[in-house]
């Protein structure tokens, strides 16, 4: 029976939203190919997140849970992949886009010579063949691709699929018995930085309000974005000008090279609208510039269009939404 | 110390990109190509690298058509000693480029291997990644920064994670992965294009590579993503909040 590993990501203890997505995903690939999905979390101290994804409709859950899984670094991660994958024989393995998955699933499919597609944004049926459709050319693109071999590699773009369902059944779990290759020298992280705590992550938020090069240094862009990103409960995003810049850390770029999100509303101040900021916005349900520029190609794409100094705009609003 | 630095040649960033109305590809016609902007700032660090540790070579490596010798002769105007082009001419996934890539490391046996993040035609995101496991050697993805250590056999990379900024400490050889924040890439000079007509660009096949390149992905049909239509403009931030509130009901 064809199964699907899905791969579950967790910060700080707690499940990843974006891994519902992934969930959702290998759902709507079992509704098309058949057969089941099995979980598959791995860390040192995994019990929460393990707990947290019991009642997802995974078949089995796989834990592995090790000391020398404190480091979720790539080469310990593809080593896990390519022991559990051995052992349990899947026929995809799958997780959501993000900078943790990028980094090691491409790494365990050359162990097991298997293929890869990342960025998927949808999957059918055509003659007997699941067939992909993905993002490329900075979104410029949406390719229908094949993918060949017993065992098949994936990352999903969380936007483009539902969240699991929870339901009454619980998932079996099952600690895997990850053997670590005696005599490697494992990569050593040396430090982290872990995300602040109060705001929401923009992948996961309902509203982003997002600054662009219009905010002249990090004050400004904490107290104007920031602001109203607070006063929504939004995330905040920004353009890679203003990490370049130094002003913004480089968690929040949006686009082709940063995050992609797709949120019910995406707010982007003082931002020219370069296709490859749009890359990773144009999803988003509703979206809103406000620019001084009216020319500005931002506006090509905007559902509500405000040409205005941002400056003058958003503490305003900021402050009627305090104000109500 | 050698470092192997594989570029990719690519539409430029800047073109537009539009999809044959056949959907079997993209128009190429007019449309400019360049070496693709992570593997221009691979380049570049090798050759910061190189500066602060003199008798480093850099050897700059594409896998592709006659035309990917043009984007090996703009790595070694901008300094790169030596160039090999692997020669193909059909498109390959980045597993069949890693494996392309894998025996020609085993061929050259470099200390380093500086490559993009991502090739921005396919923005897959996988070569780098596949190559270290092929090879079995650490990786350091995303990169935005290295301190080479003082012997050269180890460095220290700043990664670009989602979270923030990871630093890891990798051994040599090891395949390190760039990100935009590393460098900007120097422009070619008039007497590095001149230099660069002496210096040497070898030619290999993957047979006499003996590497298995079929790639395992297909693309079947490409199509324009539907585009947004523009929307209104609104002349206040009354009529913005009024707008969000009860005609998109957002807020
Ligand atoms: C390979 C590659 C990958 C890239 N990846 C990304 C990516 O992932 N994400 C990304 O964002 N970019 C990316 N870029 C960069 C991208 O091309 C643009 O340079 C960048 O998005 C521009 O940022 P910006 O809109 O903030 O700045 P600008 O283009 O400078 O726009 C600033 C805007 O602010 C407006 N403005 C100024 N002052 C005010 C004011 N007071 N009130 C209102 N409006 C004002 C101006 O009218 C202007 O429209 C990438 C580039 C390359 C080459
Ligand atoms: N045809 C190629 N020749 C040389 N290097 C390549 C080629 N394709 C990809 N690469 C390298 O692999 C990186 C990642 O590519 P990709 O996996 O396609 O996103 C690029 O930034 C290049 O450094």
């Amino acid at each position: 029976m064809r199964k699907t590993l899905v791969l579950i990501e967790h910060t700080q203890g707690q499940l990843r939203q974006t891994s519902l997505h992934a969930l959702g995903a290998a759902s709507e690939l079992a509704a098309v190919e058949g057969g089941t999905t099995e979980a598959l979390v791995m860390g040192h101290g995994v019990g929460a997140v393990v707990d947290a994804l019991r009642s997802l409709g995974c078949a089995r859950i796989w834990a592995v849970d090790h000391p020398q899984l404190a480091d979720l670094t790539a080469d310990r991660c593809a080593d896990v992949i390519a022991q559990t994958v051995k052992a349990t024989e899947p026929s995809f393995v799958l997780a959501a886009a993000s900078t943790f998955s990028k980094d090691l699933l491409p790494r365990a499919a050359a162990l097991l010579d298997a293929g890869m597609i990342s960025d998927v944004v949808g999957l059918k049926k055509e003659g007997d063949e699941t067939v992909f459709k993905r993002v490329q050319f900075a979104g410029n693109v949406i390719s229908t691709v094949q993918l060949s071999g017993a065992l098949k590699f994936l990352t999903i773009r969380p936007s483009a699929f539902p969240m699991a369902n929870r339901n009454a059944t619980q998932s079996e779990v099952q600690d895997f018995p990850w053997q670590p290759a005696a005599n490697v020298t494992w990569t050593q992280v040396v430090s982290r930085e872990e995300r602040v705590e109060g705001r929401p992550d923009a992948t996961e938020a309902r509203i982003v309000v997002s600054g662009g090069r219009a905010f002249k240094n990090s004050e400004d862009f904490e107290r104007v974005v920031g602001g109203l990103a607070d006063a929504l409960g939004a995330a905040v995003g920004s353009s890679r000008a203003l990490v370049d810049a130094g002003i913004t850390p480089n968690s929040l770029q949006i686009g082709q090279t940063g995050k992609v999100v797709a949120p019910e509303l995406y707010i982007a101040l003082g931002i020219s609208g370069a296709i490859q900021h749009m890359a990773g916005m144009k999803d988003s349900k509703v979206i809103v510039a406000v620019n001084k520029d009216p020319d500005a190609p931002v506006f090509e794409a905007a559902d509500y269009g405000l040409v205005a100094d941002v400056y003058e705009t958003i503490p305003e609003w900021t402050r009627r939404i305090k104000g109500s | 110390m050698k470092i192997l630095v594989p570029i990719k040649r690519v539409p430029d960033y800047d073109t537009r990109i539009r999809v044959k109305p056949d959907g079997s590809g993209i128009v190429t016609e007019g449309v400019k190509f360049s070496m693709n902007p992570f593997d221009a700032i691979a380049v570049e660090e090798a050759i910061r690298i190189k500066e602060r540790l003199p008798g480093a070579e850099i050897t700059a490596l594409s896998i592709g058509t006659e035309e990917s010798v043009e984007t090996l002769r703009v790595a070694l105007a901008m300094g790169a000693d030596r160039a090999i082009r692997v020669a193909i001419d059909a498109d390959m996934d980045s597993l069949a480029i890693a494996k392309v890539l894998a025996a020609v490391y085993h061929r050259e046996k470099p200390h380093m291997v500086l490559m993009g993040k991502q090739a921005i035609d396919d923005d897959s995101n996988q070569a780098g990644q596949m190559l270290a496991g092929l090879l079995g050697v650490p990786q350091a993805t995303f990169v935005s920064k290295i301190e080479m250590g003082q012997d050269g056999a180890t460095a220290l990379c700043s990664r670009e994670t989602d979270a923030g900024i990871e630093k890891v400490q990798v051994r040599m050889p090891a395949v390190i992965t760039t990100d935009l924040r590393l460098n900007e890439p120097r422009y070619v000079s008039l007497p590095g294009i001149m230099k660069a007509k002496k210096k040497p660009v070898e030619e290999l096949t993957p047979s006499a590579l003996s590497v298995d390149c079929v790639s395992r992905t297909r693309v079947l049909s490409m199509e324009a993503p539907a585009r947004r239509k523009a929307g209104l403009r609104v002349k206040s931030l009354d009529e913005l909040i009024d707008r969000l509130k009860t005609e998109a009901k957002v807020l």
